[in-house]
């Protein structure tokens, strides 16, 4: 780099405790002019905390924040944007019923007097919109706007209050490959114009791919600082989590059965009455996993929700083995041999003031031996619960912790002991690694092929592209409520899963006759 | 997948054709109305204003609070409080400006009140607002005493010339100060809403709390200033009531106004124009009412049979209309998406 290495941001010694956990413990950091710094680990490593007191929202309990040499004391979002601090959340921060203009302005409007002047402010984001070649329409509404386009906005919004520090947090989570692409253009582009960039992320590749350094916390510590060039993602996942892992899952070949779950046309309504589910047609046979690959937002939330009896079916027919289950209660469906690991596994898998114990058995409580008649057993359902969380490893301290108080990956796997002990013929699993570390990831997807070859079917929705294609022997991939595309996994690429994710016509999809009698390639005109 | 309606702003794509049409319509029928009995129309339209004061204001109201993510169920009590309390300063000073400014400021104390219950003390925001109607039944009803009087209420103003204007002269430009300045306050709250840096800052704050905050914009701050400016709102509708509409306090005497003013507010989409039309309509049941029972005799022959029903439940129409409207033609209406959640960092 010809660039004389100039320090803009540095974090010294910093520490901040929450009630029970240390988030940041001596943290130290240095970010160069120009460069992309990555910021990696697992959740709960402390990356988000450290970055919220580099924007003002949280405040270090000792240690020293610099912004190019000088200590500075920021206690606010105010302060660190006008020293030049621009952060794009995780969660975007957009009034989605605003356009892009009055949310890029917000905070730091352009005015006559008391009234809105959106005309200086349009030509300002067209100028920026050009230089960066972030190409959105200042007048169009955030809510029409996809995910990519949405942080673009974010990003423009971070650029007009002039940042030259930009965090990124978590940025790829909700972009398809594509549109990672793009992103990291555009990140290149500012690098190149002198901005330095964070970029916070648990996924190896994407930090290899653009970052000039690596630096990895682990338990709020900083264990490792490294450059692409040395690391490879072996070393990486290792620091990460603080052992080895195994990143590829071994899977031997899948002995498709019978269709188990079967699906006629479903169609789906959202919250909002708009039909989210345009028409699903699919087979999954017993002893195969099928993964719906999809952007979040699809139609995929709406669509396990209606296989397992949560959503009403507004038209078309489910059916589990054979018998037909649209519309039947959760627990009809359940007891016919649904186990379902649902999305949100705060709000739907748990009961968080619930104990563990209890939670182990949500799904059978009622029948003996955990109930006779209205009396529930509490022996039987203690254990029930020491069987399980040794069986699946849930590391809690008795079976009788709130469940709340354990950490995602471990909840997650109270679900999993849940789900998989009753041994169903059809497992639907939801997002089921979402924001959980890398050896719990391991431990649940070894799981769910135990389930497969024990001759289960599942269904697995993930917006994990990778997850999807190490684990499925088929994918379907969901756009707009729609199965665009569905092809056996050993012949999907990456690359051809983003398009269809991100809409593009199928016409590129090699259209195969159907060689072997369950899986054909079928691709399905989408719009009408 | 997207939400269809707009909240954020009025939708002025749609509006041409529908409105053109429902607006010539009634014009239509006025000018019908109008040629067949004059002064019964003038009448009608002129108490339709005056009875649509109050709602329009609690409505505004509502809306100020609502648009910056705080549910105002307290307004039926605010109105009372300061519908009490102006009379009182009527009846101590004497002077209708003071007694005007001083329903204002009650308004904007209760307004404080439920700012500091629902913001500050994150009591649940329903709750407050009940906590506040309660309370004004109790405390007015207690205080009250009979037999207080006087020197006179607010009375109308004339503007000159325009007020000769047939219809619209008698209707629009002949009224008392506090009808003037609701017409006037509809047209100020749309432009504060929809045009102006604070508004701005107050849809976001009502949208997405978060997002404002980390663009460094003071949530609550700005909730309890709309929250208080919705206060006095409804402050002044109360002060309509006893220092220009009937001149005296009566128990209860708001009799539901705030709900129907919340209920109005819900028919206009959070907007002070829809809010407007809502009010009109609740404000037309009322003035039919009352007239119809004056108006007796003089029906034609093939609506005589009004005359005859029992006066309760022509009595009841203005309150049959809003039901009927709000479940009938209101369709989907999408509050400020974070109406009614405490806002805490993270």
């Amino acid at each position: 780099m010809t660039v004389e290495p100039e320090i803009v941001l540095e974090a010294r010694n910093i520490t901040k405790r929450f009630p029970g956990v240390v988030a940041n413990e001596n943290v130290s950091l240095k970010l160069y002019r120009g460069e992309v710094l990555a910021l990696l680990g697992e959740n709960g490593a402390g990356k988000t905390t450290l970055m919220n007191i580099l924007y003002g929202l949280y405040h270090q309990d000792s240690g020293e924040v610099l912004i190019r040499g000088e200590p500075v004391r920021i206690s606010s979002p105010s302060e660190s944007i006008k020293r030049g601090i621009g952060m794009v959340h995780q969660h975007f921060m957009l009034v989605p019923v605003f356009t892009v203009a009055e949310n890029i302005i917000l905070g730091a409007e352009t005015s006559k007097g008391p009234f809105l002047d959106l005309k200086v402010a349009r030509q300002r984001i067209r100028e920026l919109s050009r230089q960066y070649h972030l190409d959105v329409d200042p007048d169009a509404y955030v809510k029409d706007l996809s995910v990519g386009q949405q942080q673009r906005v974010e990003i423009i919004k971070a650029l007009y209050r002039n940042a030259d520090i930009l965090i990124l947090d978590e940025p790829t989570a909700v972009l398809t490959p594509q549109e990672t692409e793009e992103l990291f253009a555009i990140i290149r582009s500012l690098t190149a114009r002198g901005a330095s960039v964070i970029f916070i992320s648990h996924k190896l590749k994407e930090a290899l791919a653009i970052a000039d350094r690596i630096v990895v916390l682990r338990r709020g510590r900083v264990v490792g600082e490294t450059t692409p060039r040395e690391a490879t993602e072996r070393s990486l996942a290792e620091m990460m989590v603080g052992r080895s892992v195994m990143l590829e899952v071994e899977k031997g070949e899948a002995h498709p059965g019978a269709p188990v779950l079967t699906l006629e046309n479903v169609t789906v309504l959202d919250d909002r009455g708009q039909q989210v589910v345009n028409g699903v047609s699919l087979e999954v046979h017993a002893g195969e996993i099928l993964g719906i690959a999809g952007v979040q937002g699809n139609g995929q939330t709406e669509l396990v929700e209606a296989i397992t009896g949560l959503r009403p079916v507004h038209s078309g027919r489910v059916r589990i083995n054979g018998r037909d289950v649209t519309n039947a209660s959760p627990r009809r469906i359940s007891e016919i041999g649904c186990v379902h690991v649902p999305e949100d596994r705060q709000e739907d898998g748990l009961v968080l003031t619930y104990s563990v114990a209890d939670n182990l058995v949500l799904n059978i409580y009622y029948a003996p031996p955990f109930a006779h008649g209205v009396v529930r057993d509490d022996r039987a359902i203690l254990n029930h619960a020491n069987r399980l969380i040794e069986r699946y490893d849930v590391r809690t301290p008795s079976p009788l912790t709130l469940v709340s108080a354990l950490s995602g990956g471990n909840k997650q796997k109270v679900i999993i002991a849940r789900e998989l002990s009753r041994e169903g013929r059809l497992l639907i699993a939801a997002q089921p690694t979402r924001g959980i570390d890398v050896g719990s990831i391991e431990f649940i997807h070894q799981q769910i092929i135990a389930e497969r070859d024990r001759g289960a079917a599942v269904l697995l929705v993930s917006a994990e592209l990778d997850e999807i294609m190490a684990l499925s022997d088929r994918i379907a991939v969901m756009y707009h409520g729609r199965i665009v595309a569905t092809m056996p996994a050993a012949r999907a690429t990456r690359e051809e899963l983003g398009l269809l994710m991100a809409g593009a016509q199928p016409s590129n999809v090699v259209q195969e006759p159907a060689t072997d009698g369950h899986a054909p390639v079928s691709v399905q005109r989408r719009g009408v | 997948m997207q939400i269809t309606d707009t909240l954020a702003r009025p939708s002025v794509a749609r509006l041409p054709w529908v409105t053109i049409g429902v607006w010539g319509g009634l014009a239509i029928l006025v000018l019908v109305a109008y040629a067949r009995a004059p002064q019964a129309t003038t009448a009608v339209l002129t108490s339709t204003i005056r009875q649509s004061t109050p709602i329009i204001l609690g409505a505004l109201a509502g809306i100020m609070c609502e648009r910056s993510g705080v549910i105002n169920i307290g307004i039926e009590g605010m109105m009372l409080i300061a519908a009490f309390l102006g009379f009182m300063f009527n009846v101590w000073t004497g002077d209708l400006l003071l007694a005007t400014m001083g329903a204002l400021l009650v308004g904007a104390a209760v307004g404080a009140f439920h700012a500091l219950m629902s913001i500050t003390l994150k009591v649940d925001q329903i709750i407050a607002g009940t906590v506040i109607n309660i309370l004004a039944v109790g405390l007015t009803g207690y205080f009250y005493q009979q037999g207080l009087t006087t020197r006179g209420k607010l009375t109308p103003v004339s503007i000159p010339v325009l007020a000769d204007i047939p219809i619209i002269g008698p209707v629009f430009f002949s009224n008392p100060p506090i009808t003037y300045a609701s017409l006037v306050l509809i047209v100020v709250i749309h432009v504060l809403l929809f045009r102006t840096v604070w508004g701005l800052r107050t849809r976001a704050v009502g949208e997405h709390p978060a997002a404002a905050d980390t663009v460094g914009i003071a949530v609550n701050r700005v909730r309890y200033i709309n929250v208080i400016i919705g206060g006095m709102l409804a402050g002044l509708a109360g002060g309509f009531l006893t220092l220009e509409s009937v001149g005296s306090f009566e128990r209860n005497m708001t009799n539901g106004r705030g709900f129907v003013s919340l209920a109005v507010m819900i028919f206009g989409k959070w907007t002070p124009f829809g809010a407007w039309g809502g009010s009109l309509l609740f404000g037309f049941a009322n003035a039919l009412q009352s007239q119809i029972q004056f108006l007796k005799n003089q029906l034609p022959p093939w609506l005589a049979w009004i005359g005859d029903l029992p006066p309760q439940f022509i009595g009841m129409l203005p309150y049959v209309l809003t039901i009927a409207v709000l479940a009938g033609f209101v369709g989907r209406a999408r509050p400020p998406a974070a109406i009614g959640k405490v806002y805490e960092k993270e």
